[in-house]
């Protein structure tokens, strides 16, 4: 029995010798961003004391937005979310992203109640 | 399918970690959580302090093996089979070298480097030599630390006499205590590396299937390689997962 619920993968999974010379390049040029990123994350983490020794609060923000930039280019660039419909990447993203930050900002919140709530008492 | 399956596996994780936030952001006063490169600060082959370099270049293996994966991919777009082969096989020995690297990582880390000691009256120390390393200790070569690994510094008999009287002598990490810090510290980071450690292994196995079935044609006869692709993208997850958790537990 033909099946008809199969979406062809075949049809968009072939790409010419020309378009895998684009991509080769783009995927250098990935490879390179992230190992720089890594590079200047563990520095910072390294020598942070000796740079600037009151600003650690600043290198953590630093570390998480690097972050973020690394996990873009992953998600988007090498597991080519990026390339897909909208509605898919919305579907994907968006659900994760909401429950994500209600997540972290209720732990954050919680977690500042229990440690000034144990502070009174110790 | 895969992405619901990652996205799911991404909740796991990332619940992972904000409990581990949770924890260290509520931190009972008066206790302090470990710092990264404190921690990790061994390289095989280097005996003074390399601190985070070699969870950097774990990093780096990942990076670069995710990076071979990509370039597999792309070769099967070309029904290359060739370059199927080359770079999901480089794929595949990368993700050895990390599994390998982890356990290195894992055993520093249970091992320890400064015995966290508990004096008769109160105070807390840490030796300079870890007496696992150096087998029996020699009272008048022995130091240790007050307060902190760079607190002052206490040395010769009269030190040694104080450490035989202590109370209590952490040695390395357990899921009990640890000699860094808070026993939630250990138990995290067991958790959380192993929960990982364990998705890259079995993103190796699944890479070594992908690998033998590329090498017998099974994907060619097919006409496209979309399982390369699959098993991609959960390795790149892999990878995703490794640079938050590289991110929360070694540099912030």
């Amino acid at each position: 029995m033909e099946r008809d619920d199969i979406i062809e993968y075949s049809l968009d999974a072939g790409h010419s010798e020309e378009a895998g010379r684009v991509i080769r390049k783009k995927i250098l040029f990935v490879t390179i961003l992230l190992s720089v990123i890594t590079s200047v994350e563990v520095m910072l983490g390294v020598y942070w004391r000796n740079w600037m020794p009151d600003s650690w609060h600043w290198v953590k923000w630093t570390f998480i937005v690097l972050t973020l930039v690394k996990a873009t280019y992953i998600v988007m660039s090498f597991m080519h979310l990026g390339d897909e419909r909208r509605n898919i990447r919305s579907v994907i993203l968006l659900p994760y992203a909401l429950f994500l930050l209600y997540l972290t900002f209720i732990a954050i919140w919680e977690s500042t109640y229990i440690h000034e709530t144990l502070n009174q008492f110790l | 399918m895969i992405w619901f399956f990652l996205v799911s596996d991404a909740l796991t994780f990332s619940g992972l970690l904000v409990s581990y936030g949770f924890a260290r952001h509520s931190l009972m006063p008066g206790m302090e959580w470990p710092v990264g490169e404190l921690v990790f600060n061994k390289f095989p082959g280097i005996s003074g302090s390399a601190p985070l370099m070699y969870v950097a270049l774990m990093t780096f293996i990942l990076i670069i093996s995710s990076v071979t994966m990509v370039l597999a991919v792309e070769a099967g777009h070309r029904m290359d089979k060739k370059g199927v082969v080359k770079w999901l096989f480089l794929t595949v020995i990368g993700g050895l070298f990390f599994v390998g690297s982890q356990a290195y990582e894992w055993a520093h880390f249970i091992h320890g480097s400064h015995a966290r000691v508990t004096l008769a009256d109160g105070r807390t120390a840490f030796l300079e030599e870890n007496p696992h390393e150096e087998g029996h200790m020699d009272p008048a070569t022995f130091a240790m630390t007050l307060g902190s690994t760079h607190g002052e510094k206490m040395e010769g008999p009269e030190a040694y006499k104080l450490f035989e009287n202590a109370t209590h002598v952490t040695y390395g990490a357990n899921m009990v205590e640890n000699e860094y810090g808070p026993p939630s510290y250990a138990n995290f980071f067991f958790f959380i590396t192993g929960f990982h450690g364990f998705h890259v292994f079995s993103g190796v196995v699944i890479n070594f299937i992908v690998l033998i079935m590329v090498i017998k044609g099974v994907f060619h006869r097919r006409g496209h390689y979309e399982m390369v692709e699959k098993a991609g993208l959960y390795w790149h997850f892999v990878d995703l997962v490794w640079v938050f958790v590289f991110t929360f537990f070694y540099l912030v």
